[in-house]
């Protein structure tokens, strides 16, 4: 079997804790970053991805322990997004035991941040997290229905428009030296319907670099999709996991049903026997 | 026990030392760019992310090629991704340059083998992907043959002949590449066991028990 499609659980991060709520029924403290990625860690995710909402400047350093006790806990990359702004900012996530930083805002504001930032610490720390909404637009030359897929860069959670094409922009970001892409469709995100397929498909067949499917995902069916369909090379997923609907085991069970090349995790004792 | 991690500043390397911890809390863990201390240490970690050149760059900058070459002559060394490339006698990365030359091999772009493989592949390689255990080892007690491990790189290295008496781990992606390669007291991984698991602090566990024979 060739490289095993990657299942990445997101959590959302506010001040140290957990937010947007995790459920699972026999963890004591389900706020605390350590004992969810611990648990996801044990059904055999692929990747645990932090993106830290924290509002406040005062407050931004609680990820950094956040990331040093899950990185001393749980042996399985490990990506960090929110907040990014400079080298500094890179530096501190990775020392903390971070292995990759997601950057979203500063990459639109600034894309020289993102040559800066992979020339400094590899491209195989960079990922560019692009949220993008469907704007499909009456173009010459188009198919009689008079549109063509377009999808548009948002930020600010996909309150602000920029005008910038996602699928031109993806390119750009791993020109600049991005390692990888994270695309979350904004028209998707929270309605389990599923990835948008076309727009997953479109990134993915124009980028050389892996990329991420996220934003909609409602049922196992629609992670195998995500890659059959969209040709992403990793699935994220945040409620389905968190409310216990699904452990990624029988999501893993489901690709691999689906003849997808899927990893499943030992089962030896975390402390390995000598 | 004292292991010594190399420090070349690149790379996450409290990552590989987390690890050493978690296996097992008796053995003294240090992050050293140190001669002294790499020359007193009983085993060598020589880990490695990102760019080639800058490690070799970072390797003369400490001063430190002496210390390795004479840890890579007498004590167990644990080389993790850009830390095994660097054993190589060629790395085309960074406009070409020599390599410790342990191993008789190139580590060369993953472009270079796509027109061998049917399907795109994605560049940096990046997840976790199978090793197929060609010889035995110490190291790999414990451990499946066909076991995933996890791989972030866009370089690989490649024999320049056919044998594969100093292989212990070949893994395919577009081609099969070097995933292991040992000789007397050194082995050498691309993947990251530090970040693969169950499985990854398994191999490290064999590291800090193995005597180097």
């Amino acid at each position: 079997m060739p490289l095993a499609k990657r299942i990445i659980p997101c959590l959302d991060i506010e001040d140290g804790r957990v937010v947007k709520g995790v459920n699972f029924v026999d963890i004591r403290d389900a706020g605390d970053p350590v004992e969810v990625a611990k648990r996801y860690n044990e059904q055999g995710a692929d990747e645990v991805t932090f993106l830290d909402i924290t509002a406040t400047t005062e407050k931004r350093d609680t990820i950094l322990h956040v990331v040093e006790k899950v990185a001393s806990e749980v042996f399985i990359p490990l990506t960090v997004g929110g907040g990014i702004r400079e080298l500094n900012d890179i530096r501190r996530l990775l020392n903390a035991g971070a292995d990759k930083v997601s950057i979203n805002s500063t990459a639109v504001f600034n894309p020289e941040f993102i040559r800066e930032a992979s020339e400094h610490f590899g491209s195989q720390c960079i990922v560019v997290a692009i949220d993008a909404k469907q704007t499909s637009r009456l173009i010459e030359g188009a198919d009689s229905a008079g549109s063509i897929d377009r999808w548009e860069i948002f930020t600010h959670g996909g309150r602000k428009g920029t005008g910038i094409d996602a699928v031109e922009w993806a390119g750009k970001m791993a020109e600049y030296g991005a390692g990888e892409i994270l695309l979350t469709s904004m028209d998707g995100d929270g309605t389990k319907a599923g990835y948008d397929l076309k727009l997953t498909r479109a990134v993915s067949d124009s980028v050389p670099i892996p990329v991420i499917a996220s934003g909609g995902v409602g049922n196992l069916q629609h992670l195998i999709d995500g890659i059959n369909e969209g040709g992403a090379d990793a699935v994220l997923a945040a409620s389905i996991f968190h409310f216990g609907e699904f452990t990624i085991l029988q999501a893993k069970q489901a690709m691999a049903d689906a003849g997808l090349a899927t990893r499943f995790a030992s089962e030896k004792p975390l402390v390995p026997s000598s | 026990m004292l292991i010594a991690i190399v420090d070349l500043g690149i790379g996450n390397l409290r990552s590989v030392e987390q690890a050493f911890n978690r296996v097992d809390t008796a053995i003294d863990v240090v992050v050293t760019a140190d001669a002294k201390l790499i020359d007193s240490a009983d085993k060598i970690v020589l880990p490695g992310q990102g760019a080639i050149d800058t490690w070799f760059q970072a390797l003369d900058d400490r001063e430190l090629r002496s210390p390795l070459a004479r840890a890579l002559t007498e004590k167990p060394v644990l080389g993790i991704c850009v830390g095994m490339q660097a054993l190589f006698s060629y790395c085309e990365e960074g406009g070409g340059m020599s390599g410790l030359g342990m191993f008789d091999g190139s580590v060369r772009h993953f472009n270079h083998f796509h027109n061998t493989s049917s399907e795109t592949l994605k560049i940096p390689q990046m997840g976790w992907n199978q090793v197929a255990q060609v010889n035995s080892h110490s190291l790999w007690k414990h451990i499946d043959d066909q076991t995933h491990f996890y791989f972030v790189h866009s370089y690989c290295a490649n024999l320049h002949d056919e044998n594969l008496s100093d292989v212990f781990g070949m893994t395919n992606y577009g081609h099969d590449f070097v995933a292991a390669i040992g000789r007397d007291n050194v082995f050498a991984v691309q993947f990251h066991p530090e970040k693969s698991h169950r499985d990854g602090l398994q191999l490290l566990t064999n590291f800090s028990q193995w005597d180097g024979n």
